[in-house]
């Protein structure tokens, strides 16, 4: 099938440092793609570049035959994303942000309604469409969030850490939910994490990635067949030579506690 | 122009939702209004300036609109840390659109804020001497309105997080505040205050509104217009340009 992404000797520099170093990579239509690496590894700077908030140092990237760095407003028709943070407003309800998110993206008012019912069914909000979305718990702001980034019908979801801190039964509930929707809509998926089971579980192919460098790129049995090792926890020390970290509470969750105190 | 109405909308409903913030954004000019407009207002009869409540109500509804309008150009600052503004900003979608539409809806925010303060201010005594120039007042409320938040937004592209917020009340809204000549008369400062005062833009909003409600200005309507409008129009171009050069 056709590369709907491509990637070519990608490069982003921060004061010195490389986040993302000379990466090259290609996703092919309809499938779902895992960047699998420990924090700080490139990841969501590569996200970042590929969905046009950041400009690379040098490199070519095309997303569906467009260059996020020239055309940008072209690119950014052709996906959706779900940030690692949280992107919704809090003070709105959960309808209100799939409706601004409609807007926003030109989506005209009859399919725009048509397309919020039946993406909130999915991933059951519907009944609690008229509840504003400071009330939801983590599993069902990542849920509405995933509805939203498809509301405009885009041909790539990107999803950075989809699940991230999230208990394992809301995991396997938006994993379900995001399948579906690759099958049903043909949507590519592009997602990074640092779980191993679930790039094993849910990717078609994987890229690892660390140091802002890609390691190896296959299906997990291509990886572990190449490294000589039964699963992917063993194949991924044996490529980077080291283990997975985890991670820290965010500057977002600190700054979120800063705002409760300072509005009270 | 439904892009710029879904985000101007959004504005007003946040406004709206956030009881505590209304409540809270009128305690500090009623607490102005009593503590100055009772306390020196004898003084400022005997001196021979008349009701200093008349003087000072216009004075204070400025106020109201200035910190509302900084505050709601500051919210890029939430919008940044709590994600929303990436929403934004990977939305097909230009930057100056979502400037315009946030601009109009901080600045109704801060209007509808300067009303409540206007009736509030009735309460504690204050009457409008000249009814058909309601609208006139209204009008300089409006620019004085665009003017911060555009301020608002440009001081917020330039922060990262909250930090910076108490240093700009201290260093910024307070002096442009009390700079302005919504607390005392321009008549008679001393030159170095003068200057300060005619450098402020403030000074010319509360003039107009003042003008408008009670019927003596400065400066007069004209100038008055002109000045606000001059300063509105650059603010707004230094406001969009910083804003759209944040990156994420």
């Amino acid at each position: 099938m056709a590369d709907i992404i491509s990637v070519k000797e990608l490069t982003r520099k921060f004061n010195g440092f490389t986040a993302v170093d000379n990466v090259s990579f290609s996703v092919k239509k309809g499938e779902i793609f895992a960047f699998l690496g420990p924090n700080g590894a490139g990841k969501s700077t590569t996200i970042k570049m590929l969905t046009t908030l950041l400009h690379p140092n040098s490199g070519h990237i095309t997303m569906n035959g467009h260059d996020p760095v020239k055309s940008p407003d072209l690119v950014r028709k052709t996906f959706g994303i779900v940030f690692q943070d949280q992107s919704l407003d809090d003070e709105l309800t959960a309808y209100e942000n799939m409706e601004f998110h409609g807007i926003i993206y030109g989506v005209p008012d009859e399919i725009r309604k048509k397309r919020i019912e039946q993406l909130l069914k999915i991933v059951e909000l519907w009944d609690r469409k008229e509840d504003l979305v400071k009330k939801f718990s983590g599993g069902m702001k990542r849920r509405l969030e995933i509805a939203r980034g498809l509301l405009h019908h885009p041909l790539i979801l990107f999803l950075d850490e989809p699940t991230l801190g999230l208990d394992p039964q809301t995991r396997n509930h938006i994993w379900s939910h995001i399948k579906e929707l690759n099958k049903k809509e043909g949507i590519t998926v592009f997602f990074t994490t640092h779980y191993m089971e679930e790039a094993e579980r849910v990717a078609d192919r994987i890229a690892v990635i660390d140091h802002g460098k890609i390691i190896a790129t296959g299906t997990a049995k291509e990886l572990k067949k190449r490294t000589k090792t039964d699963n992917l926890e063993d194949a991924f020390i044996e490529l980077t030579g080291r283990d997975i970290r985890d991670e820290e509470a965010g500057t977002a969750e600190r700054m979120r506690m800063r705002r409760k105190v300072f509005r009270h | 122009m439904k892009i710029i109405y879904i985000l101007w909308l959004r504005q007003l409903k946040r406004y709206i939702r956030s009881r505590s913030r209304i409540v809270g954004s009128l305690g500090q000019p009623i607490l102005f209004l009593i503590a100055l407009g009772f306390g020196f207002g004898p003084t400022f009869q005997k001196a021979g300036g008349g009701d200093y409540i008349q003087f000072l109500a216009p004075g204070i509804i400025a106020m109201s609109i200035i910190f509302t309008a900084m505050f709601s150009g500051i919210e890029i600052i939430w919008d940044r840390q709590f994600g929303f503004l990436k929403e934004l900003l990977v939305a097909p979608i230009s930057r100056m659109k979502i400037m315009i539409g946030r601009t109009l809806g901080g600045a109704t925010v801060a209007v509808l804020q300067g009303i409540l303060v206007l009736l509030i201010s009735m309460i504690a005594g204050f009457r409008p001497t000249q009814w058909h120039s309601i609208p006139l007042a209204l009008l300089f409320m409006i620019i004085t309105a665009v003017m911060f938040t555009a301020i608002g937004t440009a001081i917020a592209s330039l922060l990262e997080d909250m930090q910076g917020f108490h240093l700009i009340m201290t260093f910024v809204v307070m002096p442009v505040f009390f700079l302005s000549g919504a607390i005392f008369p321009l008549e008679g400062l001393p030159s170095a205050i003068k200057i300060v005062t005619l450098m402020d833009p403030l000074t010319y909003g509360v003039d107009g509104i003042r003008g408008a409600l009670i019927g003596v200005t400065h400066f007069g309507f004209t100038l008055d217009l002109i000045v606000l409008c001059s300063f509105t129009l650059v603010l707004l171009a230094i406001g969009s340009y910083l804003f759209s050069k944040i990156e994420i």
